[in-house]
């Protein structure tokens, strides 16, 4: 079987006065039908970048896609002129954004916002439509569905905005869909019922999903195979599974324990462990291993030489750390 | 639907129960006009709030949970007068907040202060950070406790900022650090009560860490009151003292943070923690991370 997605060494980079900042730097993976790829990683580490490159809406410039393959069913998309490009972008792949505000418009009501969308990816008539509509946001858990459709925007408390935005991209029943922190906004029940919605989608379209989010306990039930990406690139791939059992990478393992869980009791004097430090910028990455400032393991080779993502022994896992070469 | 009775067995932290509590609220009800189009009825509404009625005593943490939407805003936004309820009362030290004349107002406003869900939009753009956090002491300059330490340094000190970033605009920080200058402001005036709307939602679980650890760490030092807003069970574990789950405008349970979570009572309370994403098989503890 080949991939629905392939991508093979993409490097997103923008320039910036202070040079060129590495926002995706040489990422590789592939993702098959109706498998969901998790990609976890701090604020600014290049996940909105990778999903936004594989859409192709990299604003260039400043964007520059520096080198790599983007390739959907086999079609090269940096290849591909931008009118084709408007044709896989409506038909095969859709993206829920990080930002409602971004693909929701704040002068039309949501209810022909949502029936639109639908009109156009399920070539039905206006009265079709906006039943349609009206069932596609009971379905994402709005209430009232009738009266909220009259609603502009900002009449709506920001998790129902965020809802409105997946009902539009799950209309257009995409071939990948994209979904950049759908649910981080949102409360477990909402977020449980519209993870289900696109699983649903998997499972009756054969959708494949590349899900970002920095939830983890959300990659753990809903994904097969995990990215962590730091600074630009992966640091580590694996199945799910193993991915939770034995974290590999420093920069794995301490996020995994800088989670807050409902098992544990956290009396007043107990504190979370951290990550020290905050992310390198982006255009000033040091020497050597991007994680080198807040690594617990770091060694001397650490500050040198960049290590590479590198197989183990387990043939579905990949870690980018010098303990492991 | 009977009162809620908050839970006064609760074992939290260093709750006096003994004096009157900081803040009681007491029936309180909000409800907006709902947007029907031309032909819908002016009768019909969004009840955003219905007959919540809760108490918060000094030095502890409330934490509120509930669907999205379920109106927890809508309360944080009356508790912090800047929603006037459409019936009951907000009660602070015995006296109902929404009578108060302009002086007690401001008064109250230095006392209890509010820390937003969004770093990016809640701070305004064209103020530096330094000038952002300093502009309660402004605000308030007439009406000032003498023994307040206005240097912004140490306040910025405080919350984790050093001193050179004093001149930066929010734009030029970081999501965490946005929201440390959220919470520098909002402690400057040394206050009571803060209420904090999902304060750390739009935050990576790293930072979210770091920030967490801060609130308890301010919470510690000025023996601070908190409402703590969040839709993560997790977080709202491990902050609380007590924790009141909101369902379709109303508090459905009431409990300790243990009682809560390891007998719920409500049934969209046991909803809500078996909705919860876990991690199948919890990674290995295999060091212990040193703290800072
Ligand atoms: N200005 C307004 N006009 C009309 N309706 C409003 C307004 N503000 C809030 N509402 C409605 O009140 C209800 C509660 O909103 P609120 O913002 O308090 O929810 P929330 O619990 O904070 O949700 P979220 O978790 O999504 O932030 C919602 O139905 C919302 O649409
Ligand atoms: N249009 C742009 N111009 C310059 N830099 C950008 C642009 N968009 C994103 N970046 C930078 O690329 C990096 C990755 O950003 P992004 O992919 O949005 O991160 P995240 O992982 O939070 O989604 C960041 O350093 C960001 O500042
Ligand atoms: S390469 Fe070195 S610094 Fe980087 S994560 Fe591994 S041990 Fe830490
Ligand atoms: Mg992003
Ligand atoms: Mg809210």
């Amino acid at each position: 079987m080949s991939p629905v997605l392939a991508v093979d060494n993409l490097s997103t980079w923008f320039d910036t006065e202070q040079g060129a900042l590495k926002a995706v730097d040489e990422v590789s993976f592939q993702l098959y039908a109706g498998d969901t790829l998790g990609i976890v990683g701090e604020s600014g580490c290049g996940k909105t970048v990778l999903s936004l490159s594989i859409m192709r809406l990299v604003p260039t410039p400043p964007g520059r896609y520096v080198s790599g393959q983007i390739k959907m069913n086999g079609l090269d998309l940096l290849s591909l002129s931008e009118t084709e490009m408007r044709k896989v972008r409506g038909k095969s792949i859709s993206m829920i954004f990080q930002e409602p505000m971004t693909s929701l418009n704040p002068v039309f009501r949501i209810g022909a916002q949502v029936s639109e969308t639908i009109r156009l990816h399920q070539g039905c008539n206006r009265t079709e439509s906006h039943q349609k509509a009206i069932e596609m946001l009971r379905l994402v858990g709005i209430e009232v569905p009738e009266k909220r459709i009259n609603d502009y925007p900002h009449q709506l408390s920001g998790g129902m905005r965020q809802r409105v935005m997946i009902a539009m991209a799950l209309a257009c029943h995409p071939r990948l869909m994209l979904a950049d922190e759908p649910t981080t906004a949102l409360d477990v029940t909402i977020q449980a019922q519209i993870l289900a919605l696109i699983n649903d989608l998997k499972r009756e379209m054969g959708t494949s999903v590349i899900l970002i989010t920095h939830d983890l306990g959300v990659i753990a039930e809903n994904a097969q195979h995990v990215a962590i990406m730091y600074a630009g690139k992966f640091v580590e791939y694996a199945d799910v599974k193993d991915l939770f059992a034995h974290p590999l990478h420093p920069y794995t393992e301490g996020l995994l324990h800088s989670i807050p869980r409902i098992e544990g009791y956290y009396s007043r004097d107990k504190r979370l462990p951290i990550i020290p430090g905050v992310v390198p910028d982006l255009s000033r990455l040091p020497q050597g291993c991007r994680f080198q400032e807040r690594c617990p393991d770091v060694m001397p080779i650490c500050r040198d030489e960049e290590p590479a993502l590198i197989g183990q022994s387990n043939p579905k896992r990949y870690v980018r750390c010098w303990k492991y070469q | 639907m009977g009162k809620v009775i908050p839970n006064d067995t609760c074992d939290a932290g260093n709750i006096n129960k003994m004096t009157s509590p900081l803040l009681d609220v007491h029936e309180l009800h909000k409800s907006f006009p709902l947007q029907g189009g031309y032909f819908a009825s002016s009768q019909e509404k969004c009840l955003a709030v219905q007959d919540v009625s809760l108490s918060l005593y000094e030095g502890e943490t409330l934490g509120i949970v509930g669907e999205s939407g379920c109106g927890k805003t809508t309360l944080a936004r009356m508790l912090a007068h800047i929603e006037k309820p459409t019936a009951g009362e907000i009660r602070y030290r015995g006296q109902n907040i929404f009578n108060f004349d302009k002086k007690q107002l401001k008064a109250y406003r230095r006392k209890a202060q509010f820390i937003f869900q969004d770093p990016y939009a809640s701070l305004n753009p064209r103020l530096t950070a330094g000038e952002i956090i300093a502009e309660p002491f402004t605000i308030h300059r007439r009406d000032l406790p003498q023994d307040i330490d206005s240097n912004l340094e140490s306040i910025m000190k405080m919350v984790g900022l050093s001193r050179d970033q004093e001149r930066r605009y929010p734009h030029e920080f970081s999501g965490g650090q946005r929201q440390r200058i959220g919470i520098a402001r909002a402690i400057a005036l040394r206050p009571e009560i803060i209420i904090a709307d999902e304060p750390v939602s739009a935050l990576d679980v790293s930072v979210q860490a770091q920030i967490l650890n801060l609130l308890k760490d301010l919470q510690d030092e000025f023996n601070l009151t908190y409402i703590f807003i969040s839709h993560d069970m997790g977080v709202i574990r491990f902050i609380s003292d007590r924790i009141a789950v909101m369902y379709r405008g109303r508090i459905v349970e009431i409990a300790s943070n243990q009682e809560l979570f390891e007998n719920p009572q409500h049934p969209y309370t046991r909803t809500l923690l078996d909705a919860v994403p876990r991690l199948d098989k919890g990674p290995q503890m295999k060091r212990e991370y040193l703290n800072k």
